[in-house]
């Protein structure tokens, strides 16, 4: 029951991008065409669950027993970024298809604040290794949720006549803004 | 380019949020009141001019592949600093920032000034740089900052501005939504509309 409300919180009532603001640029970035935005999530969601797992052992077996939780941002982004690199050159020699598919996204990834995000919001609330992987899955899907909604939209905005000035991104944040008061419907479900 | 174009190209020509378009998780996330976007700014800038220093100081004894990661560890040490500095001495500030601080490393303003023009120029103008798009950048929270909390809670930096309806008990009738989630998006994207009309004329 935990479990399940950890992933309806992640997808739904706190959306990592609508409603925690974690992944803005990638959502604003690549949410132009809908196939992007489902390469994306792929991406997303490959390194997210890998990179919390990552980042929540080096929490609990390097940092807190040598007391040197200062270090925390440091190695966080020096782990995930190492790790991203890792993940490419891994994924060239053993899968090519899915390296070409997430290629592209793949350097983006390392300053996608969801990604940090995430692995730190792991150890603010006191998850463990389960629950963690748990709401980083939930997380990436709550993205993929959120990233293919608003391209979808967005083909759309592309046909419609919009006046002037608010075209492109202030149209587009509007846009944002108008699903995200969508996404409160869904407050005080868990 | 003079310095002072080189100062002021950050404010509206070249600005991040407005402009560029970098940096939007923190700027959508804190800007909920005008002093938690001022704060946000301000520790972006300085951790923007300290980086900009280090790195184009060290710019020629780094060789050129592994400069992405040495950038990233640079800016790392001085967000660390912040973090720290901010939770001993404005720890009110530190919490309702919460999770951006660290982040703030993430923000590709920041990797981004360090490799396009900090690992190019020299320490005087990157301090300049730093301090023009930094100041910039809060000018732009500070701004979203004040607009969602005058609409949403009636006041701006925490000074009570007349401007809406009152009930009965004398409390303002404001529009919560400008505080929320939805509203950081709505207002960002009308300033937005607005910067780009007052560019053209």
């Amino acid at each position: 029951m935990e479990i399940f409300a950890i992933v309806i919180s992640a997808i739904l009532v706190n959306n990592i991008v609508l409603m925690q603001f974690l992944g803005i640029c990638p959502f604003m970035g690549v949410s132009k065409k809908l196939s992007t935005a489902v390469g994306m999530t792929g991406a997303v969601t490959f390194v997210m669950v890998l990179a919390t797992i990552v980042t929540y052992l080096l929490q609990t077996y390097v940092l807190e027993p040598f007391g040197i939780g200062y270090l925390q941002t440091i190695s966080f982004i020096l782990v995930i970024a190492s790790f991203v690199q890792m993940v490419e050159i891994v994924l060239k020699k053993v899968s090519p298809p899915l390296s070409s598919a997430l290629g592209v996204f793949l350097p983006l990834i390392t300053t996608n604040c969801a990604i940090m995000g995430v692995a730190l919001l792991t150890i603010q609330y006191e998850y463990n290794l389960v629950e963690g992987v748990i709401y980083a899955i939930g997380s990436a899907i709550g993205f993929g949720v959120a990233i293919s909604l608003f391209a979808g939209i967005r083909e759309h905005l592309d046909l419609m006549n919009v006046p002037k000035g608010m075209r492109g991104t202030p149209i587009a944040l509007v846009a944002a803004g108008i699903l995200a008061m969508a996404f409160m419907g869904f407050s005080g479900l868990v | 380019m003079n310095q002072m174009q080189n100062f002021t190209k950050g404010f509206i020509k070249e600005n991040a949020v407005f402009v560029l378009l970098l940096g939007l998780c923190p700027t959508l996330a804190v800007t909920s009141s005008a002093v938690n976007g001022l704060g946000m700014g301000l520790a972006t800038t300085f951790v923007l001019v300290m980086a900009n220093i280090v790195v184009s100081l060290v710019k020629n004894l780094i060789p050129d592949k592994v400069r992405i990661p040495s950038f990233i560890v640079i800016i790392a040490s001085f967000v660390t600093m912040v973090d720290l500095s901010m939770a001993g001495f404005l720890p009110s500030l530190h919490e309702s920032l919460g999770i951006f601080i660290p982040l703030i490393v993430v923000n590709c303003l920041v990797l981004g000034r360090a490799e396009a023009f900090a690992s190019k120029n020299n320490i005087g103008s990157s301090i300049i740089d730093g301090l023009g798009m930094g100041l910039g950048f809060a000018f732009a929270l500070t701004l979203l900052g004040a607009v969602r909390e005058l609409l949403g809670a009636g006041s701006v930096f925490g000074i009570e501005i007349p401007i809406f309806p009152t009930t009965e008990k004398g409390s303002p009738i404001t529009m919560l939504i400008f505080v929320l989630a939805p509203g950081a998006f709505i207002v960002l994207g009308y300033l937005i509309a607005m910067i780009n009309r007052f560019k053209k004329s």
